[in-house]
């Protein structure tokens, strides 16, 4: 009976909060900031990154780090970044690292911005392999560091952070789509996103019947530039979802080249190129630069 | 030939033996209750799932799983979410038939399908499943454990994975004595391992997850490939279906069209947030919203469906 009455309230919780999603941002319950507060992992992560360097807590005039409170599915949680401060170029986020606690490697992508980012906005899609605290830290160009904190639980059921059509994914590696807003905005930042077709995998799952371990293969790099200069770069790993897909902006001045290099673990390198000017179309690629 | 060659003091001991361990094994089928089966054709019984998610209160009673039998033995078609309801579908087996169970057959990798396959490792059975099985059993099963134990509790215990021992790459054929199941593997669809079974006997077509009734359909492979499916399957001729949830006494192929209405509406309405340039987390917010009120589990699902379906669509 109690079980029965649980799962209830756990179907109307569950309700309600779909529908109250969009109109106020969720709370935090106390065992989840206690779970934040005391990963064992988190401070493991944080010596190796930050060492001693204090990190504020207060990121809410800076960053806006946009999770949901649950997984709708494990393997394509969507993740995103907003800075509010005005960058300059005496002061501007330079590094935003994502760091998911309870993932096989929690380190999950270190993004990197500079002047011709415009903003330093990120939105990708991860894997979440259990309930577990997810981090932003951003750290800007003048060495200050903040902090952003969420839980997330992932969901229950059949999800599971694996893709979905594992033969279909290596089918198309390294296909990769690049797009900007046809009307350019010239001196304004511009929206970016890359899509790049690849099975991100971590490697370890086992095959129940060869017992062979799948090999692990997935993008370690990215790398954007405009008109040769760098724009936004990623060093990721397979915590972000099969086939990765980024959204981040640039700030162009003049008509130019916008270019993006992937580089897998098994040392391939793609590479797409879209020609900006007045009116920009969507570039897709599917050859491997190597 | 065997009890020849002993002296009879040592046949004796060993048929005490023998005794002990039937009695050992029948006290524990013993425990467990038999599932209500019904006979939705001579000779093949499918206990209704619940509609609800897996629970302690039960016990992953949630699928419909069930058996087959032939005049030499029975094939189990998919075993439930837990060992429990696994030995409970067996209990059903014997109370039905002295025959043994010489096959069972994992429709896909679903969790609340398979992962009472336990309850039969003792009757030696080929273990049965599409080609592509193994490895999503590999990448999803020990997510399903984990998630088997916090939704369940203690009840989890021995819930084990068993691989298939037999594959299907296309079509293969069981055969119980007197009676041949046709199997047939798919291309991805609810899952990138679906399994049909057909009965010849009876025309009934054991679908499991391809099909849904009254509850919304969970996208887990691909919704180009399941609405092509669907295509396929309104044309195969059966007198019976059985969905892997919903009703056993279906109306075919009409029984398609609730399922394929809601698929098309959310491959609609994806495709005109992609051609918005809106993202996946705004999406989901709103594909498929005018379903709600046609399907149970709704809320649980049709979120996570969408954004299933939005990363497929994206790259047309």
């Amino acid at each position: 009976m109690k079980a029965i009455v649980r799962v209830l309230l756990a179907c109307t919780v569950l309700m309600t909060g779909a529908l109250v999603a969009q109109a106020e941002p969720r709370k935090v319950s106390p065992a989840e900031t206690a779970a934040i507060e005391t990963s064992e992992i988190w401070a493991k992560v944080r010596a190796q990154l930050f060492g001693q360097r204090k990190i504020d807590p207060n990121t809410d005039s800076l960053i806006e780090f946009n999770v949901p409170a649950r997984a709708d599915d494990a393997a394509i949680v969507p993740v995103s970044l907003r800075t509010r401060m005005t960058a300059t170029p005496e002061r501007f986020i330079s590094k935003l690292y994502l760091i998911i606690d309870k993932n096989p490697s929690p380190i999950s992508a270190v993004f990197s911005f500079t002047p011709e980012s415009g903003r330093a906005d990120i939105e990708t899609r991860v894997r979440v392999e259990q309930y577990t605290p997810i981090r932003a830290i951003a750290e800007l160009n003048t060495g200050e560091l903040y902090m952003a904190a969420r839980f997330i639980k992932a969901s229950g059921g059949c999800s599971a952070p694996a893709g979905k059509d594992a033969e279909a994914a290596l089918a198309t590696v390294g296909k990769m789509r690049l797009r900007v807003d046809p009307e350019v905005r010239f001196n304004e930042p511009n929206l970016v996103q890359l899509m790049v077709s690849h099975p991100n995998t971590s490697g370890l799952s086992m095959d129940q019947v060869s017992r062979l371990y799948a090999p692990a293969y997935y993008v370690r790099s990215v790398a954007v530039s405009y008109g040769g200069k760098p724009v936004f770069s990623a060093d990721v790993d397979f915590s972000i979802s099969e086939n990765p897909h980024f959204r981040f902006y640039f700030l162009p001045q003049a008509p130019g080249e916008l270019k993006a290099e992937v580089i897998d673990t098994r040392d391939k390198s793609f590479v797409t190129r879209l020609a900006v000017g007045e009116r920009s179309a969507s570039a897709t690629t599917a050859t491997d630069a190597r | 030939m065997f009890g020849k060659r002993l002296p009879p003091p040592a046949v004796l001991v060993l048929a005490a033996l023998a005794c002990v361990c039937a009695a050992t094994a029948r006290a524990n089928d013993d425990r467990a209750a038999p599932l209500a089966m019904q006979e939705v054709a001579a000779g093949i019984y499918v206990h209704a799932g619940a509609h609800e998610e897996p629970a302690e209160a039960n016990r992953g009673d949630v699928a419909n799983i069930g058996f087959i039998v032939g005049e030499r033995c029975v094939a189990v078609i998919d075993t439930g979410a837990s060992l429990a309801i696994g030995q409970a579908l067996r209990a059903a087996v014997r109370a039905v038939t002295p025959l043994t169970v010489c096959f069972v057959i994992n429709t896909h990798v679903h969790p609340d399908h398979i992962l009472g396959n336990a309850a039969f490792r003792d009757d030696h059975p080929a273990f049965v499943g599409h080609a592509k099985l193994p490895a999503a059993m590999a990448a999803k099963g020990p997510i399903y454990q984990r998630a088997l134990v916090r939704e369940i509790g203690s009840a989890a215990e021995g819930s084990d994975l068993i691989a298939p021992g037999q594959t299907v790459v296309e079509r293969s054929e069981l055969d119980l004595g007197g009676r041949v199941l046709e199997l047939r593997a798919w291309k991805t669809a609810h899952t990138d391992n679906d399994l049909t079974v057909f009965d010849r006997a009876t025309g009934t077509l054991w679908l499991s997850d391809l099909l849904f009734a009254e509850r919304i359909p969970v996208l887990d492979g691909s919704i180009r490939g399941w609405l092509a499916a669907i295509d396929e399957l309104s044309a195969l001729p059966a007198r019976h279906v059985v969905p892997g949830h919903g009703s056993l006494n279906l109306p075919w192929p009409q029984a398609l069209a609730p399922q394929h209405a809601y698929l098309a509406m959310l491959a609609a309405d994806i495709r005109r947030a992609l051609a918005d340039g809106q993202t996946l987390a705004r999406t989901v917010e709103t594909a498929a919203a005018t379903e709600r009120g046609k399907w149970l589990l709704f809320d649980i699902y049709n979120r996570r469906n969408a954004a299933a379906a939005f990363a497929e669509l994206e790259w047309e």
